[in-house]
């Protein structure tokens, strides 16, 4: 591997970025197929993911979702003996081929975790720590992403005082929040959320709910969710997995209410998963 | 802030370019776990080769009979391992046969019968038997031990059972006090507290179904004990004992202390003996550097470490078969 | 099938013995606790701190003792607890189910438990022989040897511990595997890792026969690591064994501060680590 054709492509990327027409696919999956050693999880997908939507799979529990969700970032790259074949272009460039580096790749594609996972470490400091890896920047502009990534995940009131204190001491909900804005202050292109509420209450779930409609404005959202209401709220684009293959896509309203596939409807009527 | 600023910030943000991390630092820093994780594997080599190679010279100049040879003799500089050998083996198996009940009993005591405030300061307490250096084991059986077997034990016992046929050879010789039964007794507190922590970790991870449904049929504490977790957890605690074994077969400096430093073979409990490790210790200080003596006591060292090397892997595939 | 009174009274009989096997385990102890508080406290004055080692009957001490423990064991930290750090990390981070980390973890476990008088005898013919003689850095290389197996497993049981999660959501930030492992990994297992590297500690201090063939011993006041060096360890095995009294009381005195130091590093790797559960 060398440098110099990376920064190239990077920049060639952005200029792809500035001037893609608004609709244009940011993630586009094409003929992906993936294993886990001899187990083929996903087969044969094909599916587009559009800018600065709310894409939502949904599926029975070992569907392939989730496992999709962290090819997008290639987190499963950290694993021996996981695979994946195929293309996902990414502004065009594919994700799985050797010009992207790992660190690039998340760092433009986020990801928010089933569980919180706080850094031990201050609140201010889970924010700046991803933030430097890939800015320099000086206390004022660092104070001033704090700021901002924790009102855009809609916990500033709630930790402006206690900015230095523990990231552990705080609710579940909170700190799935504060992850959030761990996540942005990064500022990816892309949001994957892994069942983001599925270890929260109720509260804590729909203020979640809440600030993934705000945040479509800016960045594209991928959302992998067991609950079906939470899919029909907040997702503009529904896509239903089962057995490792993307079983139909569409428009939210029309696959909870007028799914072509028989398998889309036991499942959302809660025949089956 | 307002929110024109913070978008200005963020859309400056999106048109960057976006650079590696971790480029050189990464591959530098897993190359450095790989070398540390390499070099524990090298420095056993290196540690098997070194004493082998040292002690070749003995090997080559006694032949293999070197292993079981029993004669010692630092005058006419003829050399063999028989009596080390023997005394390493018989030490270690008083000490495990001696710390083998008390282990269990003890591990009975803290996972079923201690009231829950007492099981941590009871379960410190004796690990912290464990943290107490060799060398004070040395001292306190040497000042305190010995002098009390030499008096009160070893008197009756060679009156009481020394005339009694067969049986009556383990217990000959003059009330030394330093002998081969002090050195097992002390290895044997010394390696109670390991043997008794891993008891204690096996039997904690008895699933509680398995010892309820014994419960629910009307067994009682130590029958669940002996019928559920102690079979449950055999594989484990025989790996466990093994362990035992193999820190008091190279158990040094509290056993020098104790044992009498007699490089000649018998069979009784109270003859002072020696140990490999006893031997090298003891003699290392007049064994110059090329001479025939100090080739035997590193062939000695290598003889020692293939025991505990057999020994200790045993434990540990047992230990980690079954969990 | 016996009889319920008589599968009671077994019952009963058993948790009495066991019962008195711990207070028996516990009564060892105080045992050794007390020998060593009432032969070493009368022998303790300032002459032990301020005063070296002297032929029998001039008054000495066991300063240079202590000072050579002290800068063998410090040498021997700053040398195993970096290899050991990194090697338990590889363990924990890219050994895991692999065969070369399976190789490394049974390798570790048997330098854990081996005989550590081989180990003196290993740095003996390592270094001792080929440069010359024996010598401070050969004692603190051969407790670095007992040092990094200790370190090791407690490091790679501790990172273990770690959520995969905490790993995970560094890497989502875009962070290289060194970051994810220094700020993220290392940072959350901090109190099991130094409690490691007291329990090392503890081990290396109390070590007398890794001494015995590589910094032998020193009646001098010596600072240099090139030359040998004394240790509290080996004045104490070499004062108990002697027919001097005062040099008996001495070894006793030396047998206090070393059990008192060790026993407080264990229980002070105890707190560490309650403190962090």
């Amino acid at each position: 591997m060398n440098f110099a054709p990376e920064t190239s492509i990077d920049i060639a990327s952005a200029v792809n970025r500035a001037t893609a027409p608004a609709g244009e696919p940011k993630l586009k999956v094409e003929k992906l197929n993936f294993y886990y050693g001899d187990n083929h999880a996903l087969k044969n997908i094909n599916f587009e993911i559009p800018e600065k939507r709310v894409t939502a799979m949904i599926g029975p529990s070992g569907c392939g979702k989730s496992t999709l969700l962290r090819i997008f970032n290639r987190m499963y790259q950290l694993y021996p003996g996981q695979r994946a074949e195929g293309k996902i272009l990414f502004d065009g460039e594919d994700l799985l081929g050797k010009q992207l580096d790992s660190t690039v790749v998340r760092s433009r594609i986020g990801m928010v975790f089933q569980k919180p996972t706080p850094f031990p470490m201050s609140i201010y400091d889970n924010i700046a720590f991803g933030v430097k890896l890939h800015e320099s920047l000086g206390k004022a502009a660092m104070d001033e992403r704090v700021e901002w990534c924790l009102r855009k995940a809609a916990i500033w009131e709630e930790t402006k005082d206690r900015l230095h204190t523990s990231a552990l001491g705080m609710s579940g909900g909170q700190q799935q929040r504060l992850c959030i804005a761990r996540t942005i202050a990064v500022r990816p292109e892309v949001i994957l959320l892994d069942e983001p509420t599925s270890a929260l209450d109720p509260i804590s779930t729909s203020k979640i709910e809440d600030l993934i409609d705000e945040l479509k404005q800016e960045f594209t959202i991928v959302i992998v969710t067991h609950n079906m209401q939470q899919a029909a709220r907040c997702a503009d684009i529904t896509s239903f997995f089962y057995l490792g293959e993307l079983i139909e896509a569409g428009p939210s309203n029309e696959i909870f209410t007028n799914p072509r596939e028989a398998r889309t409807r036991d499942y959302i009527t809660g025949r089956f998963g | 802030m307002d929110a024109t600023l913070s978008g200005t910030q963020a859309a400056q943000g999106l048109a960057t370019a976006r650079k590696p991390t971790g480029r050189v630092s990464d591959p530098i820093f897993v190359g450095l776990l790989w070398g540390c994780g390499i070099f524990v594997l090298v420095l056993l080599g290196l540690i098997i080769a070194m004493l082998f190679e040292g002690g070749l010279p003995a090997l080559r100049e006694f032949g293999i009979s070197f292993l079981w040879s029993t004669t010692w003799n630092p005058v006419t500089e003829r050399f063999g391992a028989g009596v080390m050998v023997f005394g390493t083996v018989f030490s270690a198996v008083i000490a495990v046969i001696v710390a083998l009940p008390l282990s269990f009993g003890i591990a009975f005591f803290l996972t079923e019968i201690a009231p829950g405030p007492l099981r941590r300061p009871i379960g410190v307490a004796v690990q912290l038997l464990a943290a107490v250096p060799s060398i004070i084991f040395g001292m306190w059986g040497f000042f305190v031990v010995v002098p009390l077997i030499a008096t009160y034990v070893q008197p009756p016992l060679i009156e009481w059972l020394g005339p009694i046929p067969l049986i009556g050879a383990l217990f000959q010789g003059p009330p030394l006090g330093a002998g081969m039964l002090t050195a097992g007794l002390i290895l044997a507190l010394m390696i109670l507290p390991f043997v008794t922590a891993m008891f204690v970790e096996v039997l904690e991870s008895v699933p509680p179904m398995l010892k309820e449904s014994a419960y629910g049929v009307g067994a009682t504490t130590y029958e669940v004990y002996r019928n559920v977790s102690v079979p449950y957890g055999r594989t484990a605690m025989v790996g466990a004992v093994m362990l035992g074994l193999g820190r008091a077969l190279g158990e040094t400096m509290a056993v020098t202390f104790v044992i009498g430093n007699a490089t000649r073979m018998s069979a009784s409990l109270f003859a002072p003996g020696a140990t490999i490790a006893s031997t090298i210790a003891n003699e290392f200080p007049e064994a110059s550097i090329g001479s025939l003596k100090l080739q035997a006591l590193l062939q000695l060292g290598f003889i020692l470490f293939v025991i505990s090397f057999i020994v200790l892997a045993l434990s540990r595939m047992l230990v980690r078969t079954k969990g | 099938m016996a009889s319920l009174a008589r599968r009671r009274a077994t019952d009963y009989a058993v948790k009495a013995i066991s019962t008195g096997f711990a207070a028996l385990s516990i009564v060892f102890l105080a045992w050794i606790l007390w020998t060593l508080l009432s032969r070493g406290l009368p022998a303790l004055g300032p002459h032990v701190f301020t005063k070296i080692t002297a032929p029998p009957g001039a008054g000495g001490g066991l300063l240079n003792a202590i000072v050579g423990s002290l800068i063998q064991i410090v040498v021997a930290l700053i040398i195993g607890t970096p290899v050991g750090l990194l090697c338990g990390t590889f363990l924990a981070e890219n050994g895991r189910n692999t065969q070369i980390g399976n190789a490394v973890r049974f390798v570790n476990d048997v330098l854990l438990s081996a005989p550590s008088i081989l180990i003196g005898l290993f740095v003996y013919q390592l270094l001792v022989i080929p440069f010359g003689g024996f010598s401070g850095w050969a004692g603190a290389i051969a407790l670095a040897i007992i040092i990094i197996p200790v370190v090791v497993r407690t490091t790679e049981d501790m990172l273990n511990l770690v959520p995969i999660g905490l790993r995970e959501a560094a890497f989502a930030l875009g962070a290289p595997q060194w970051k994810v492992v220094t700020f993220i990994t290392w940072r959350a297992a901090r109190a099991g890792i130094v409690t490691g590297i007291l329990l090392a500690l503890a081990r290396a201090a109390g070590e007398t026969a890794p001494l015995l063939f590589t910094s032998l011993g020193n009646n001098g006041w010596s600072i240099s690591l090139d030359a040998p060096m004394a240790s509290l360890p080996i004045a104490i095995y070499q004062y108990a064994a002697s027919p001097f009294e005062d040099w008996v009381a001495l070894a006793w005195a030396g047998a206090l501060i070393i059990t008192v130091g060790v026993l407080t590093l264990n229980i002070l790797s105890r707190l560490v680590l309650a403190k962090m559960k």
